[in-house]
């Protein structure tokens, strides 16, 4: 469903993102590891038709995202860093814009629209303001314009960032929800993410994939057996310990 | 190129005015502005005529200060937010999004120029105004307007700032302005550059264009004009906010 292949991305002299190659199947969960900085936001923006790679590129559903984005991206849903939105809209007011822009008129987007709020659990505040309801709100209102068209792919950048352990249990409730249906990411840098929601990750670190396998397989990387300790020695290296 | 896609850009920026008391504070500002200068300024009832030219001449100095406080957020917001992102990974071009933004924008301003008509009714009443130049001024305006909500679209889309949008897009429409203005033709002629460069400067200004639409001649050179330099300043915007719209 989705096939990133050799995408490599330099600004200016840094290379941020050094040729990362991988594939994600229907059914699966790939949770995006790595620390702040490691390219995993520019990663992201370029599978998304956000900021073109320097080369390489990405398909989704069949569709290559620099010689057909518009058909790529109508099978893609995203939700951002910091879960972006309007906020001066009310969330109904929000989750229609995005439905209209989708291709969803009328009776169509409303209930797509529905849908989404009932999915996200956003029912009870579907008529406020965005910008008076708390961080987990907002987050799932981004979640909710990610999933309103019922996409085949669904990429997350960090979707639980920021949020209090009961919002994250309610978000990782709903990725779960849709887990079998879709093919998702999610980049992250709490690893405890990867045991809660994730079926194989990636780690991934100075641009480069430095392991991808399930939960298990990394852990087995260490005898310890812990999977931070095996996050730190990929991605800090000797240096590191 | 879907206009149901532009359409739904336009919906939201055009209704985010009224959202917040910008709309109001803008549309009172242009009518108290262009009011006060009408009959405060030119002589409007001294002049014993039933014209609208002493209400149309002032248009394009009131533009320079509310259509940059109109288009200022347009990008910059865009971008300070991050919904640029959420905005452009759906399936809608940068061209799509552009017009909607701009189109909204303009009808704003539209809005604000056509709840001038108690003016015009004034005229009207008054005496017997020569339709045909009053059509020919507000068409002038409305593309004038037009023009500096381009001009305005392409200032936001350089930074996350909206002073910086505001600023910008204030320089440009003042040197715009006056490079067709007689006195500042005669300073730049008096430096020693030669006719031909005055000719062109004048020929680029948005007043002579203006001023010509004013008197009641709808030449098409004119309309041309301000049509070319919305195409043109989009453009400029389009390539801008494609280059920086990461950054």
């Amino acid at each position: 469903m989705l096939k990133v292949d050799n995408l490599k991305k330099r600004f200016g002299d840094f290379e941020a993102v050094k040729g990362i190659s991988f594939a994600v199947e229907k059914g699966e969960v790939l949770g995006f590891l790595g620390p702040n900085g490691a390219g995993k936001s520019t990663t992201m923006r370029m599978i998304t038709g956000f900021i073109p790679p320097t080369s390489g590129t990405a398909s989704i559903c069949g569709h290559d995202i620099i010689k057909d984005p518009i058909a790529a991206k109508a099978c893609l849903g995203y939700l951002p860093e910091n879960a972006p939105s309007y906020r001066a809209m009310t969330v109904t007011e929000f989750l229609t814009f995005v439905a209209r822009i989708r291709g969803f008129h009328g009776k169509a987007a409303r209930a797509k629209v529905d849908a989404a709020l009932e999915k996200a659990r956003l029912t009870n505040v579907a008529r406020q303001t965005i910008d008076t309801l708390s961080k987990g709100y907002r987050q799932r209102t981004c979640f909710a314009q990610a999933i309103l068209h019922d996409p085949q792919v669904l990429i997350m950048d960090e979707p639980t960032d920021g949020l209090d352990p009961n919002q994250k249990f309610v978000v990782r409730e709903m990725i779960k929800e849709m887990a079998a249906e879709k093919a998702i990411i999610i980049s992250t840098h709490i690893l405890e993410e990867v045991d809660a929601v994730c079926t194989r990750a990636l780690i991934i670190a100075q641009g480069e994939i430095k392991a991808d396998g399930t939960p298990d397989e990394l852990r087995a990387k260490d005898p310890s057996g812990k999977l931070d300790v095996v996050f730190h020695n990929l991605t800090m290296g000797k240096e590191g310990n | 190129m879907c206009p149901c896609k532009t359409l739904s850009v336009f919906r939201r920026e055009f209704k985010s005015y009224f959202d917040s008391p910008v709309a109001y504070v803008f549309l009172v500002a242009f009518l108290v502005l262009v009011g006060f200068l009408t009959f405060g300024f030119s002589s409007y009832y001294e002049r014993g005529q039933a014209v609208l030219t002493p209400f149309f001449i002032w248009h394009p100095w009131v533009y320079l200060l509310l259509v940059p406080a109109a288009t200022m957020g347009l990008w910059a917001e865009e971008r300070r937010n991050g919904t640029i992102e959420l905005l452009l990974t759906m399936p809608i071009t940068l061209t799509e999004a552009l017009l909607g933004k701009f189109l909204a924008a303009w009808t704003f301003i539209g809005v604000g120029l056509a709840l001038t008509f108690p003016i015009l009714i004034t005229t009207s009443y008054l005496g017997n105004p020569d339709w045909g130049a009053v059509i020919c001024g507000y068409v002038g305006s409305f593309f004038l307007a037009g023009a500096a909500t381009a001009i305005g679209v392409f200032a936001s889309s350089l930074s996350r700032s909206q002073v910086i949008g505001f600023v910008v897009a204030l320089a440009i429409l003042f040197t715009l302005l006056i490079i067709g203005f007689d006195p500042v033709l005669g300073a730049i002629a008096g430096w020693g550059v030669p006719t031909y460069v005055t000719d062109a400067l004048s020929s680029c200004s948005l007043l002579k264009h203006y001023m010509s639409l004013g008197r009641g001649v709808l030449d098409f050179a004119d309309v041309g004009y301000y049509v070319g330099m919305i195409v043109f300043m989009l453009a400029a915007a389009q390539y801008v906010t494609d280059c920086r719209k990461a950054s």
